[in-house]
């Protein structure tokens, strides 16, 4: 199958990874593969729980080392095991090559320093600048999110900006060090609407401009096929579809995600009614059997029984349903 | 400014709070039973002499206009006459205050200097030997009275291994450096005195350590506990995932934060540092308030009992200030927005 040509900067593999806890394993991911090239804006949906974020943490190792551990699979991050990076090397990663913006603006920005040191403070640690020099880069990349004034806001506290104001800091601060991938962490879940479309168009903008790769995690569908080149749909810790962007809301081949699809108002034709996807995730402590979303699927059989593999449904298109793979070899 | 408006209201507390305790010391002494002419003329004086002394000491007049006369010798600085030692009770704390407080302050800084790191280190070592034995240590420190802690560190490296002093503030033999502060290692060191101010530090090893060790582990598991909540905050994985060193992290994001939450624990402890200072200056044989009020209440000296009340409760009302103070200094949403 054909995807996008460019230097693989990530690449996931088969990656299973359980949080040990008093009630036993969780097995928060089974078998996920994923890879974001050079330049590319690449969506990861799915419902909360589902393991969007942990994927992504535990690709950058910031996941807690004493309750997570990878099972199986492996990470190539730009060439290298994240795994077997010195702390020393990691932080060199982080920051200079990869660097992400969380969900949370309220509390990402150190409540006790102003704005300013903050940006600066990343800037000399990745880049030989002297003090000046960092402060006008930090000033540019403020002026860049749009931000009037940007020499007052660096002198500002967290405290006295808003919500959408602090995300704008934190998306200059992930620019700060020209990354060559960012991971948004739902960055726009904790925002009004209307700061929402801006953030995304700032995140995009300066990403082209950049040639920066962005993997863009959401629960939202809306927002993500806004965004993104490809898609991977997760559901409890697998990978359910994955495609570009167009061909999956399209013709959407795994039932949940036309179940994620036909529940936003906007992706629906008008007048149709909406829907709910009935139940919840599985209980990832002790997964069932077979295929993980059979017991919401309204298309489940005999089949589902044995778990689908995220077989090739059709150009630059993977699903893991039985349904769609038998329909595929029967064309 | 809050700044400013912050030590006014405090100022203007104080006011209050020093004229309640007034009322309430002097309201106290005269009610409780026991004649202070009767202990100071003593048991077989006459009728004649008892009444000469109450006329001498003012308690001859109505209780009304004994008050008055107490509102406006306060007024002017003056806590009466010790009954005991005979001299100005405001003499008499100005000449042991200073001895406590030295004694207070470095037990203060010394439970500070270990106790924040050794919090700092459980936290991020949490569960590992570090933390457990810091938890050994804390829970020592809780619950060791410090009238055995002391006696023991005065058994071991006094008597056993003699290597420190056990008693009193400066070697004998050495004079005491010219009275400025009373501080005695600040007065040393001002007079260029070395062996004075060494001799005086060596002093004070021992009594401080004792006094801070059971404040040391209670600021050892205050840090210890904002340490670990803040480390579980955002803005400490912003940091992370931005690739700050360690150091960076701990020390610029996430101690500075922590140290909020502990600055009224440590307002307390030095509160706490004053209050046990009164049984380790006796084990130490430390020449500080603690032996003179114990000894003016045995002797019912009111005015010395009254005048170091008065003292004390104006040194909480500062603890206070400077609680509130350092709150400011590292919180910028009160320093800016009050």
């Amino acid at each position: 199958m054909s995807e996008p040509s460019g230097d693989v900067l990530l690449e996931i593999s088969d990656l299973s990874l359980v949080f040990r806890t008093s009630r036993g394993p969780i097995k928060a991911l089974n078998g996920v593969s994923l890879n974001v090239r050079a330049g590319e804006i690449v969506g990861i949906v799915g419902e909360s729980g589902c393991g969007k974020s942990v994927t992504m943490m535990a690709a950058t190792r910031l996941l807690p080392k004493g309750s997570a551990h990878i099972t199986a699979g492996g990470i190539r991050l730009f060439g290298n095991d994240p795994m077997k990076l010195s702390e020393r090397e990691l932080q060199h990663v982080r920051g200079k090559l990869v660097s992400t913006i969380f969900q949370e603006p309220m509390n990402a920005l150190n409540p006790t320093r102003r704005i300013g040191e903050q940006i600066v403070e990343i800037i000399r640690r990745h880049q030989r600048l002297d003090a000046k020099a960092a402060t006008s880069k930090a000033i540019g990349l403020l002026r860049d999110m749009l931000i009037s004034e940007p020499e007052r806001i660096m002198q500002a506290y967290p405290f006295e900006l808003s919500g959408g104001m602090r995300q704008r800091v934190l998306i200059a601060m992930a620019f700060s060090c020209e990354p060559k991938l960012i991971i948004a962490d739902e960055p726009t879940t904790a925002l009004d609407v209307t700061v929402q479309a801006l953030i995304l168009s700032l995140i995009k903008h300066k990403a082209a401009s950049t040639g920066t790769a962005v993997v863009f995690i959401s629960h939202d569908m809306a927002v993500v096929s806004q965004l993104c080149d490809r898609l991977y749909v997760l559901y409890a810790g697998r990978v359910a579809e994955a495609g570009t962007t167009a061909s999956v809301l399209a013709a959407p081949a795994h039932p949940y995600t036309r179940a994620l699809i036909r529940c936003l108002p906007g992706l629906v034709a008008p007048k149709q009614p909406l829907e709910q996807i009935l139940g919840t995730l599985p209980d990832l402590l002790d997964p069932p059997a077979g295929c993980l979303f059979k017991a919401r699927c309204r298309e489940a059989d005999e089949r589902c029984k044995a778990v689908p593999p995220l077989a090739a449904i059709g150009a630059a298109r993977r699903a893991a349903c039985w349904r769609r793979i038998e329909e595929t070899q029967s064309a | 400014m809050p700044l400013i408006s912050t030590i006014l209201r405090r100022l203007v507390l104080l006011v209050f709070v020093v004229a309640g305790v007034a009322v309430v010391t002097f309201t106290i002494s005269h009610l409780i039973p026991g004649d202070p002419a009767q202990l100071i003329a003593g048991d077989k004086a006459s009728a004649e002499t008892l009444a000469h002394v109450r006329q001498d000491l003012g308690l001859d007049k109505p209780v009304t206009q004994q008050f008055v006369i107490y509102v406006r010798q306060l007024l002017s600085g003056d806590l009466g006459q010790s009954l005991r030692t005979r001299r100005p009770v405001a003499g008499d704390i100005a000449l042991f205050l200073p001895a406590t407080l030295e004694l207070g302050i470095t037990a203060l800084v010394m439970a500070i200097m270990i106790g924040v790191p050794l919090g700092v280190l459980s936290a991020i070592y949490k569960d590992g030997p570090i933390d457990q034995a810091a938890r050994v240590v804390s829970v020592a420190g809780i619950s060791m009275p410090v009238f055995w802690f002391g006696l023991a560190l005065i058994l071991l490296f006094y008597v056993k291994i003699p290597i420190l002093p056990g008693s009193g503030r400066i070697t004998l033999g050495i004079a005491a450096p010219v009275r400025i502060t009373g501080f005695f290692l600040v007065d040393s060191l001002v007079a260029g005195n070395m062996k004075a101010f060494w001799s005086s530090l060596y002093h004070l090893v021992l009594p401080a350590f004792v006094l801070a060790f059971a404040n040391l582990g209670i600021i050892t598991r205050q840090i210890r506990a904002s340490m670990l909540d803040v480390l579980q905050e955002d803005y400490v994985r912003t940091a992370r995932a931005n690739g700050l060193s360690r150091s960076a992290v701990i020390l610029r994001h996430a101690l500075p934060n922590a140290l909020i939450p502990s600055v009224t624990l440590l307002g307390l402890a030095f509160g706490d540092l004053l209050y046990g200072a009164v049984l380790t200056e006796t084990i130490f044989a430390w020449p500080g308030m603690g032996s003179y009020v114990v000894s003016s209440i045995q002797t019912l000296d009111f005015p010395a009992i009254m005048g170091f009340t008065i003292v004390a409760s104006l040194g909480y009302v500062l603890i206070n200030l400077a609680v509130d103070l350092t709150y400011m200094m590292l919180d910028p949403q009160i320093r800016e927005l009050g």
